[in-house]
Parts: C-alpha cells; sequence; structure tokens
C-alpha cells in the first residue's frame, strides 16, 4: 500500500474525515438520538424546567388522538392519488421522449422546469391557478359549460388540488429516473421483436415493462417515501385546511412543534413518519428479488 | 419487390408517420400543460393590480407593467432575502463541497479499519427523514442562541450524507497507479487529494455543487424553523409570508415566485447534465 504507514496514516484519515464526522455527529447522529429521548419526554421550549420522562404517553396521546388519524387518513389518500397518477404520467412521458425527436432539449426542459423550481413558488402559483373566481382551472372548466369547484376552499376537493399541483411538479423528476432506465435495455431486443412482427404494445408489454421494472419498483418506492413526507406544498396551499382536510403527518409534526409548543408530541410524531418510511423502504429491498425481471 | 411486402412496408411507414404525428401532438399537448403556468405566473407579475382579477384570464398583459415588481421592493426587503438566499446557498455548497470530498476522500482511497462500518453509517442516516432531526435540531440552535442567525441556516447544510455518498462512488472510479507514483515521490495525502484527485473529479464536484445549491435555494422547512426575523429570512420563507399579508394581491406574489425561479433556471441552462445526473443518483440512495 503506498502512502504513510501506522501512525502518521491515521492521522491523516482523522484529518480527511473530521470536518465531515463533526457535521455526522453533530446535526444527525445527536438529533435521531435526542428526538428518540424526546419522543418519550414532555418538554415546552418556553419553560425548561418542564422537560419530564413521562413514558409512552406522548405515543398513547398519539394513538388516541383523532387529528393524528385523520392527518395519516390523508397523508394515505395523498398517496393513493399521487402514486398512480405520477406513475403514468412519468412513465408516459419518458416513452414519449425516449427516441430521436424534434427539439427534444426543449420538450425535456419543459417537464423538468418545475423540478428545479422551488415548492413554494410552484405551491403558490397553483393556488392561484386553483383560484375558484379568477383562477385558470375554473376558467378552463367554464369553457366546457362546467362550474368548477371552489377547490382549496372547499374540504372536498382540496386535496385533489394538492394531488395535482404535486404529479405537475414531479412528472419531471420521475420522467429522469425513467429516462435513464430506458437507455439502459439494450436496441437488439427491439430489433429482434421487430423482425418476429411484435407491435407497439407487445414490445412495450414484452420487453419495455419487463426489463424496466427494477426502476419502475424504485421509482413508486420514491414517490411512496415522498408522499409520507409531503409537507411545503400542504402548508402553503391550504395550512392543511379548509376545517383541517388536508392536515398531513408532517403538517401535525410542524404544528406540534411550533404552534404548540409541544416538542415530546412532535418527536413521538416523526417516529411514526420514520416506521413508515422504514417499512417502505425494507419493502423495498425484500419485493424487489421476487417481483422484479432482472 | 413482391406486392404484399411493399404494400406491408408502405402500411408500416403510414402507420410511422400516424404514430409521430401522435407522438408530436402529445408531447406538445404535454409540454403546454407544463409551461402555461409558468407563462400564467410571469404574465400576472406583469400587471397592475386592477388588471390581475380579470374573470376571462388574459395570458399576455395589456398593459405590461412592472408595477408589481417595483411595490414588492418596497413593500418587502426583498433585496434582503435575495442576498440572504444566495449567501445560504453559497456558503452552503461550499461546506458541503469540502467536508463531502473530504470524508469521500477517505473512505475511497484510504483503508482503515473499520472504514465499511462507518459508511454504512452514513447511510443508514439517508434513510432518516428530515423531519425527524428537525425539532432537536431546532432545540439545539435555541439553546446555542441561534435563533436568527445565519450559523443556524447554513451549518445543518454543510453536511450531507448522500454527498459524501456520491464523491466517494466518483473518486473511487479514479484509477490508482496515478497516486502511486506520486506517492513513491514523496507526495502527501493532501496534495495527491487537491491535485490529483479533486481536478479528476470534476463532473462529481459539478453535480454535487448544483444539486446542493439547488437544495439550499428552495428549502423551505428548516428556514421556517429557525428564522422569524424578516431580515434573516430566505426567499421561500419570505415568500410565504407575502402570500399570507397580501393573499389577494396576486400580481406580487407572483412577482416574488418568479424572482424565486429565476436564479434555477439559469443554473438549470448552464449545468443542464449536472443537475440531472444529481437527481438521478439521489433516487438512487433510497
Amino acid at each position: 500500500m503506498a502512502g504513510e504507514k501506522g501512525f502518521r496514516k491515521t492521522l491523516w484519515v482523522i484529518f480527511f474525515l473530521a470536518p465531515s464526522l463533526v457535521g455526522l455527529l453533530v446535526f444527525m447522529i445527536g438529533p435521531i438520538l435526542s428526538s428518540f429521548g424526546l419522543a418519550f419526554s414532555s418538554w415546552d421550549p418556553l419553560l425548561p424546567a418542564t422537560f419530564t420522562f413521562i413514558g409512552l404517553e406522548n405515543f398513547v396521546n398519539l394513538f388516541a388522538d383523532p387529528n393524528f388519524w385523520a392527518a395519516l387518513g390523508h397523508t394515505f389518500a395523498y398517496l393513493l392519488g399521487f402514486m398512480p397518477l405520477v406513475f403514468v404520467t412519468g412513465l408516459g412521458s419518458a416513452l414519449l421522449l425516449n427516441r430521436k425527436l424534434k427539439g427534444q432539449k426543449f420538450f425535456r426542459a419543459a417537464f423538468f422546469m418545475p423540478v428545479i423550481s422551488a415548492w413554494v413558488a410552484v405551491a403558490l402559483l397553483w393556488a392561484w391557478i386553483f383560484n375558484p373566481e379568477y383562477g385558470l382551472v375554473n376558467f378552463l372548466l367554464g369553457l366546457i359549460g362546467i362550474q368548477g369547484p371552489t377547490w382549496l376552499f372547499d374540504p372536498d376537493w382540496a386535496m385533489l388540488a394538492i394531488i395535482i399541483t404535486s404529479v405537475w411538479k414531479d412528472t419531471g423528476y420521475h420522467m429522469t429516473i425513467y429516462l435513464s432506465g430506458l437507455q439502459n435495455i439494450p436496441d437488439e431486443y427491439y430489433e429482434a421483436a421487430a423482425m418476429d412482427g411484435a407491435n407497439a404494445w407487445d414490445r412495450l408489454r414484452y420487453i419495455t415493462l419487463p426489463m424496466l421494472s427494477p426502476t419502475i419498483f424504485f421509482a413508486l418506492i420514491i414517490s411512496l417515501i415522498s408522499s409520507f413526507q409531503v409537507f411545503d406544498q400542504v402548508w402553503i396551499m391550504t395550512g392543511g385546511g379548509p376545517a383541517g382536510a388536508t392536515s398531513t403527518v408532517v403538517e401535525q409534526i410542524v404544528n406540534s412543534a411550533f404552534r404548540y409548543n409541544k416538542m415530546g408530541y412532535a418527536a413521538a410524531l416523526s417516529w411514526v413518519l420514520f416506521l413508515l418510511v422504514f417499512v417502505a423502504t425494507v419493502i423495498q429491498s425484500r419485493l424487489q428479488k421476487r417481483w422484479v425481471y432482472e | 419487390m413482391n406486392k404484399p411486402l411493399a404494400a406491408a412496408q408502405a402500411g408500416a411507414a403510414r402507420k410511422g408517420l400516424g404514430g409521430k404525428i401522435v407522438v408530436y401532438l402529445l408531447l406538445i399537448l404535454s409540454a403546454l400543460v407544463m409551461l402555461v403556468p409558468f407563462v400564467w405566473m410571469l404574465s400576472t407579475s406583469l400587471k397592475s393590480t386592477q388588471y390581475v382579477l380579470n374573470p376571462v384570464p388574459e395570458l399576455i398583459p395589456n398593459p405590461v407593467s412592472l408595477d408589481s415588481y417595483a411595490r414588492l421592493f418596497e413593500l418587502f426587503p426583498m433585496g434582503t432575502w435575495v442576498a440572504n438566499s444566495l449567501l445560504v446557498a453559497i456558503l452552503a455548497t461550499a461546506g458541503q463541497l469540502l467536508t463531502c470530498s473530504m470524508a469521500a476522500y477517505a473512505f475511497a482511497r484510504m483503508h482503515f479499519r473499520g472504514s465499511n462500518l462507518l459508511f454504512l453509517l452514513y447511510l443508514a442516516t439517508m434513510m432518516v427523514p428530515f423531519q425527524v432531526t428537525v425539532t432537536p435540531l431546532f432545540i439545539l440552535m435555541r439553546n446555542l442562541g441561534w435563533i436568527n442567525s445565519y450559523q443556524s441556516l447554513i451549518l445543518p447544510q454543510v453536511f450531507s450524507a448522500f454527498g459524501t455518498f456520491l464523491l466517494r462512488q466518483a473518486f473511487q472510479a479514479i484509477p490508482r497507479e496515478l497516486e502511486e507514483a506520486a506517492f513513491m515521490e514523496g507526495a502527501s495525502h493532501w496534495t495527491v487529494f487537491t491535485r490529483m484527485i479533486l481536478p479528476l473529479a470534476r463532473p462529481a464536484l459539478a453535480t454535487l455543487a448544483v444539486f446542493s445549491f439547488m437544495g439550499s435555494w428552495n428549502a423551505f422547512l428548516w428556514p421556517l424553523f429557525v428564522v422569524n426575523d424578516p431580515n434573516l429570512m430566505t426567499l421561500p420563507v419570505g415568500l410565504s409570508l407575502l402570500h399570507g399579508e397580501h393573499l389577494t394581491e396576486w400580481n406580487l406574489v407572483m412577482a416574488g415566485s418568479v424572482i424565486t425561479i429565476i436564479p434555477m433556471l439559469v443554473v438549470y441552462i448552464f449545468a443542464q447534465q449536472y443537475l440531472v445526473k444529481g437527481f438521478v443518483t439521489s433516487g438512487l440512495k433510497g
């Protein structure tokens, strides 16, 4: 092995790792551990003396709180709308763009623009687009004779508006993932299929989808995890309303911590969120082997 | 050429043309869906207040007015927000490049006991959602007296497990022969790191740079937590404030959104391939 040996080498390793390790300890490991401790405590930041260990009380309160179950329900409602839609738009746009085309760069940029835009700007834009009286959506609906709902002001429609906004923003991201997967499928497969007289549908069904299954699986898990964490758009567009109809798990974490100063409760909630993400990740690694054609 | 074959080929060509038209129609339609909202954002921002609330939306503002931009800078510390966002994003990116590339060098090019285990720890932290650490991080900043400070905005972003992971992969791909010769001649690890590894890994560094710049520029949750002094806000937080106070003045809100989006658009135009690469890799971490 080249380079210094023994003690000098150890010093070099420490030198190179130190800045990152300090960051890892202070900003990741430390907060993760104290978040765990916090979940079993009661602590109000305005009264520093009130830090007390309360065992499972936060979790007991959590599971008894109808607001928590409502938020969990809304998060799953979001997930059920967002996941299939972004799968279709992401894969669809990737399939359309995975060929030689005039203006390919332009089209890819068009799909990518929402991806690079700040969520806050996108959420504000769509809050304006969904404006009941002067927004684009209800104007277009009006053109075909439909009186649009009041969207973000209507508990029955607010979540759908948030889902549509999120699909619009994330389509380009999923398109990018699918495109990188599509480019790994060897052309020979398609040439052979064309020789055998396979039509476009056959090629999609028997070559593209099976060969793309690892990518599809992976993109679905990403959209699942991001669904659990949905926050920015909710916070800006509805603030969890109207009448709590779009309150989600992360929105409750933020509100518990900063509106109600219930730090322990917020930490407990965040561990429930972690559990959801963790289960999704485990499912991914387990099922990938079984379902996915490789 | 026999007749049926010729007919089949002509049919295929016709179908190919038909298919092409369908593909282009679908693409143009979806490009409209993606871009019209941005046009609407820009056009709203170029209307003066009395023309904004129009039951028949006008995509081309008439008359065009920069009024909303002027009022935005007049009513809010917009210049400060832009400067704060730039400062935080640039320093966070520079810091992240330094800490990540140094750690990645140790992981990729130096064999030391426990390196695999330690790297596994890095990977494990990527699985923990930010929302888990945000409350204790906030408490930490509060105990340090760093609420409403640049430190609290910047420092937590200086460390990144994802960045370390991305650069480690790039560094590993660099052949070893080069540095062995350098070590023979008595070069130190620092020389090899700065003179050989970093220049050879420029694309990966650029990927991390644009990606972390974007992450910082667009960040909302963390700055929302640690800053409530308007003079220390970053653009996204300021923008959300503006929405609350001037709910109905959509031209102001849209002008603020335009200003927030433009820098990222510039980054995209100049560093497109790095941004896309960053997104593909960030997906792979999951």
